[in-house]
């Protein structure tokens, strides 16, 4: 029997699907502006951040107007409460988006320190868990998702081994470096927390999906 | 600890089948919900716990409930004792046409004999205290009980099964009739109650199950088809008749 409050969900799911889309395109231009070192991609991510921080109002308006109106049980009251939950999460990633075109900004006028190599790699890792995390959500994929959680970890590496570099390599040996190397390793601590970000959306997928908690249960995994 | 337990639980209306195999354990001094659909089998169930369905013509029952390890289905139970044991409160408050004072003290007259005057008014004051009626009512006990408010009523109710030192509640949708605030206010009652007492609430009202209950069980054409943690079942009920109910998408 098709219930009202379905076609309600479906806005629900619609518009975190919106917030998604919002939030993968925001992340593809910062990286892009890092990739091309242009200041106008990077303009308009920092500028396109008030519709992300909009529409996250929207949804928690509506997450609360729907809890409030029909007193939600079971999966109806899951999604809500994970749509709730996820929709911070890309709202925090759209910010880290935002926090990575403005590193581009300070960096995009001075001479490159160093060809890019572990920050490209890292910032694929970020977009595919990201995109994995959300296609998992759309889809009720609880293994997908888990293999979002899972992943988590290298990103944690190639953080840890920009990180390395440029503090041995450059600031050690030459601490006019700095400059340039301080806004590279905000970029890759930027993009190590999206993928902080995409993990905790996994997890709310198995929990929405499957009831179970594995938010820092690893082993429920 | 589990107060009743029922094992391999039957029971037939004529050649109608109304409880099917009912296995639960209900734990002493919690709040369990029984919930599902109209025809279900829950009010019946809630009425094998103080044999209230051998009033029916043609029941039959098989199986065993046990309430502490006594078989109440057994032919030698005393039913006037289990009666006063297991008590029960109604859809609508169905206070004697006797006053406030008179309705508490019933039982004790009926089942304890000549008691002094101060004997009754102590379980007056008791019973009323612990419904949260004694000050409300205190200097109107002689009044007759029929003019007081639906709540005041249900709450009187429940305070005559007090005196009579009931230990189980069986509760048939004791909301009903009662409206938000009434209800909300009877709900703090059960709760305060559940420390003494436990309770068995037979209700449709899915929310009040899932504000008030310890345990919920959900029940579809005469079987018990899940029992749990009342923050399990409507968060996570396992078997998808469960989800359905409680998510509006049954029938």
């Amino acid at each position: 029997m098709e219930r009202h409050f379905d076609e309600e969900l479906k806005e629900l799911n619609k518009e975190i699907l919106r917030m998604s889309l919002l939030t993968q395109e925001a992340i593809y231009k910062s990286i892009e502006s890092l990739k091309n070192r242009d200041r106008v991609i990077a303009t308009e991510v920092i500028a396109s951040d008030k519709k992300v921080d909009e529409l996250e109002l929207v949804i928690d308006e509506r997450c609360i107007d729907l809890i409030a109106r029909y007193q939600p049980m079971a999966t109806d009251l899951r999604f809500i409460a994970t749509a709730m939950k996820i929709n911070a999460e890309l709202e925090r990633i759209a910010d880290l988006a935002v926090d990575i075109s403005q590193r581009v900004l300070e960096l995009v006028d001075k001479p490159l320190l160093k060809p890019l190599i572990d920050i490209p790699k890292l910032s694929a890792v970020a977009q595919g868990m990201v995109r994995d995390a959300i296609d998992a959500l759309v889809r009720k994929d609880v293994e997908l998702a888990k293999n979002v959680v899972l992943s988590d970890p290298d990103a944690d590496k190639l953080r840890n081994s920009v990180q390395e570099e440029l503090i041995n390599d450059y600031m050690a040996r030459d601490a006019k470096t700095a400059d340039r190397a301080v806004p590279l390793l905000l970029i890759a601590r930027h993009l190590e927390r999206i993928c902080d970000h995409a993990t905790n959306i996994a997890e709310d997928v198995i929990y929405m999906v499957e009831a179970k908690v594995v938010k820092h249960h690893p082993e429920e995994l | 600890m589990s107060k009743i337990i029922t094992e391999n639980l039957n029971l037939w209306y004529g050649n109608f089948h109304a409880l099917k195999d009912i296995n639960a354990r209900f734990q002493e001094r919690r709040i369990t919900a029984i919930i599902g659909p109209s025809g279900c089998g829950k009010s019946t169930l809630l009425r094998v716990f103080n044999r209230m369905n051998d009033l029916i013509e043609g029941v039959r029952t098989t199986g065993k409930v046990l309430i502490d390890a006594t078989d109440i289905l057994a032919n030698n139970i005393d039913l006037v004792a289990l009666r006063r044991k297991v008590g029960m409160v109604f859809q609508r408050p169905n206070p004697f046409p006797l006053s406030i004072y008179e309705n508490i003290v019933f039982g004790e007259r009926i089942h304890g004999g000549k008691s002094s005057r101060s004997k009754l008014d102590e379980i007056v004051e008791t019973s009323l205290k612990r419904v949260f009626l004694w000050e409300e009512l205190k200097d109107k006990l002689h009044k007759s009980a029929l003019n007081l408010s639906l709540e005041q009523k249900q709450r009187l109710c429940i305070a005559r099964l007090i005196a009579v030192k009931s230990n189980i509640l069986l509760m048939d949708e004791p909301c009903s009739s009662l409206d938000p605030q009434a209800t909300s206010r009877v709900e703090e009652l059960m709760r305060e109650l559940k420390n003494n007492y436990t309770i068995i609430i037979v209700t449709h009202n899915m929310q009040q199950a899932a504000r008030v209950s310890d345990d919920t069980g959900f029940m579809l054409l005469g079987e018990l088809v899940e029992f749990g943690r009342s923050e399990d079942i409507f968060t996570a009920p396992k078997d998808k008749r469960t989800e359905d109910y409680i998510t509006g998408r049954y029938g």
